[in-house]
Formats: C-alpha cells, structure tokens, sequence
C-alpha cells in the first residue's frame, strides 16, 4: 500500500504522514504528478487561503491531474473544499469534481472561526463506518452547506453543515481526521482499507 | 455545539516538565512526551508546550522534542517560547505543531502577528498575554511575567486579532500556580470583547473552578499544569464533573 499525500506547500502534510504512521501504513509526500497519478490513494491536505491554494496548484499543474483521480481521494479541511466549484473565499474557483459552492460562517453569536471538537452525525457508509454522535477536531471559517448529494456526515455550528462528503471516488473531511484522536484515526483505517 | 476544551500545559525546560508558581520556583513534572501521551490517553482536547528555557542554542533541541511529540500523539498541539521569526516558527511547525504561541517578541515587535498569519494562516497563530493588574487596570508582563510593561492587557488583545491572531491565551499572573481559581472578571471581558476564541490559564485548583470559568467567563477552553501533572485532578473525572453541570465536553 503506497499512499501519496499531495505536498504543495499548503498545510501541515506531516500531521498526515505521522498519523499513517501510526496506522502502519506507508505514504510518501509528492507534488509529481506522475507519482500522484500512479499512488493507489491519494489524500490531498490543506489550511489557509482557497485562493492561493488554488494558485499554487495551477502552478504545479496539478488541478487537471487531481480532477482525472480514478483511485480513492481524501481531501482534509481546505483539501475538500477545494474539491467543489467554487468558494466564497476570494471568490475562487477551485477543482470541481464535486458540484457546489463553499461559504462562510456568518453566525452573529458564534465565533467566526470554528476551533475544537464538534460532534460528526453520519449516514451508513464506508468512510465514516463505526463513526456516529462522535467528536472531532474542526479548525475552519468556511463551510460547504449540507446536500444529500454528497454530504455523509454532517456537524452543526450555526447551520447544519458537511463534516463529510463523498461523490464517486472523491471523499472529504472538513475535519482533521489526523489530529481527532481515536475516532479519527479510525476514519483514516477505513481510508486506506477502501 | 463545540465541546468546551481541557488543555494540559506543559513548561519545558532543558527537555524536561517542569511547574513553577507565580512563574518562580520550579519543580520537576517529568518527561514531556511521557506526559503528553498520559494525556492523549486520559481524553486532553488539545496540548500547549511552553519552553521557558528557550535560548538560540536549545532551538534545536525544541524542534527536535516537538517531533517526537508529533510522532506520538492524535491531538492538536501548541508550542511557544521565545518565538521572534517566521523561520523559528516554521521549524517548530514543521516538526508537526499545530500552532505557534507568541508573547513578549510580539509585544515588543506586534508585526510579527502580522507575517506569522500571513505564513501560516491565523489558526496558527496564538497570542499569549501574561497580565497583572497594576493600580486597577490590567498592564501585559513580560519575560515569563518578570517585566511589566505599560501595554493595557484589553487593548493589546484587540490588536492582537486585528493583527490575525486566531486564540487568545490568557494567564493571569496573579493566579498562575496559587490554586485559586481562574480570573473571572478580566477573562470575561477579554472574551466578550474577542471574536476569536479564549483560553482561560492561571489558578485551576478544583474542579468548581473549571466549571466557573466556562460558565461565568463563557471562555472556549481552560488551560492547567500541576493540578494534572500531579494527578490532583484526573482528566476524564473532571469532564464527568463539567458534563453533570450542563457544559458541553468531549
């Protein structure tokens, strides 16, 4: 099992690569679009800005490589938000290979910015098997909205939004998976046994 | 609903745990990463590492204790101590941290929030503020508390987020290892004033102190060190005791 974990300078590819270490599961860290092309899954990580995110990925050619993915994709955090049309974050058009539009948080009486645990809700399904009513580790001020198309978990913070998505071979987690705990590296396992 | 966060921190020195009070008198807590996974395991929300020894020569040795702390644990971590460059900070963040505090070179150089936020992102950036009241107002101290400066505690705070900060840890240096509960009315304050989440430090000596400062100062998290480090209250006894109080934990 050779997993890669895109490393394009955007979030903190390690916390990925220690929590795999810690499954016994072998991943590398790679911009290479060939590598990542041929990797048997690909988790693609990131926190900060969806506009330089976006830049830096077109830059490094990456955008056409991760929207062609056949294999199992993890995007984490701003990974999966990227994985949608667009978001409201410097108005950025992002991959596209899930359909719809990622916000901000606007609540008057929370924080801005959610940092902490929050309880993930899930629906039946492979990812999230053995996860409900669990707590995991969220650091986000932008949100994609709630959808049955794709939303399989979900975490209410003012509004009911996507904790988890899947479409096809692309899955995500708003979540930090590789810093929630048990709960998440048990979301991780089932990552890599897909 | 976001669960009210427990933080163990743990001051370093030469490598070591170490707890002072009134930031003097230090005494020996045991080995970091030990500790830390003692934590993990006892249901911690998150974990703050402080060195206090923190001189250009043991850099070097930071980075490489964080690495083994990131090797180890599951949860989100922060480190601070002597902090006073992007580079500094992005060595610490590439070992695995999650977060860099920063305290006196911010308030001697505020702009470094500013590029810390710019680099990272503000989720990376916690300001650290040690405070005292001094003639009824609340004045910043620095140098681990030593050194009281003429910056106002709640002014300094908004400039802080305004500079992209994105957690307030606040320690009230005349709690700070007395076990006499938490600084209720000055955390309250900086809290209302905030829109950024506040870690309450400084006093945790009962568990009706933790309940206090969630329920009176409406913080996000509440910060201790020897009333864990010396078992005094166990971690998952405590989160039964706030949960039977209606606040919302882990």
């Amino acid at each position: 099992m050779k997993i890669a974990i895109i490393d394009y300078g955007a979030g903190n590819v390690k916390s990925v690569q220690n929590a795999l270490n810690r499954l016994g599961v072998e991943s590398f860290l790679t911009d290479n679009p060939e590598e990542i092309k041929t990797a048997e899954k690909v988790v693609f990580p990131g926190v900060g800005h969806a506009k330089a995110a976006m830049e830096i990925l077109e830059q490094k050619q990456l955008v056409e490589v991760i929207q062609n993915l056949t294999q199992p994709v993890l995007g984490i955090c701003l990974g999966m938000q990227l994985l949608f049309d667009k978001s409201e974050e410097g108005n950025t058009k992002c991959i596209g290979v899930i359909n719809g539009e990622v916000k901000p948080f606007t609540s008057k009486e929370l924080k801005t910015t959610q940092i902490g645990w929050n309880k993930l809700f899930t629906n039946e399904n492979e990812l999230l098997a053995g996860v409900s009513d669990d707590y995991v580790y969220y650091v986000n001020s932008y949100y994609v909205p709630y959808n049955k198309a794709y939303t399989i978990g979900w975490t209410n913070y003012g509004i009911k939004f996507s904790g988890s998505v899947k479409k096809d071979n692309y899955y995500g987690c708003q979540f930090h998976p590789e810093k929630s705990g048990s709960i998440g590296e048990r979301i991780l396992k089932n990552f890599v046994e897909l | 609903m976001l669960a009210k966060r427990i933080i163990p921190c743990l001051d370093i020195k030469n490598g070591r745990t170490v707890k002072g009070v009134n930031f003097e008198s230090l005494r020996d807590a045991g080995d970091p990463v030990e500790l830390a996974a003692r934590y993990v395991e006892e249901g911690a929300d998150e974990l703050v590492f402080l060195d206090i020894s923190a001189t250009e020569e043991r850099r070097e040795t930071l980075v490489h204790l964080v690495e083994k702390i990131a090797a180890e644990i599951n949860i989100p971590f922060t480190v601070g101590g002597g902090v006073n460059s992007v580079e500094g900070a992005r060595a610490i963040l590439r070992a695995g941290a999650d977060k860099i505090a920063v305290n006196s070179a911010a308030v001697k150089r505020p702009e470094l929030i500013n590029e810390l936020s710019e680099a990272f992102g503000n989720q990376c950036v916690v300001l650290a503020v040690d405070a005292k009241r001094v003639d009824e107002t609340w004045k910043i101290h620095l140098v681990g508390g030593k050194v009281p400066t003429e910056v106002d505690l709640f002014e300094w705070c908004k400039e802080g987020e305004a500079r992209g900060a994105g957690e307030i840890l606040f320690t009230s240096m005349e709690k700070d290892g007395t076990k006499y509960g938490f600084e209720i009315e000055a955390l309250k304050s900086v809290n209302e004033s905030s829109s950024i989440p506040v870690i309450a430090s400084g006093g945790a000596g009962k568990m009706d102190d933790f309940i206090e400062v969630f329920k009176e100062a409406g913080v996000a998290a509440a910060l201790a060190a020897s009333v864990f480090h010396y078992k005094e209250i166990p971690i998952p006894v405590l989160k039964q005791e706030l949960s039977n109080n209606n606040i919302v934990v882990r």
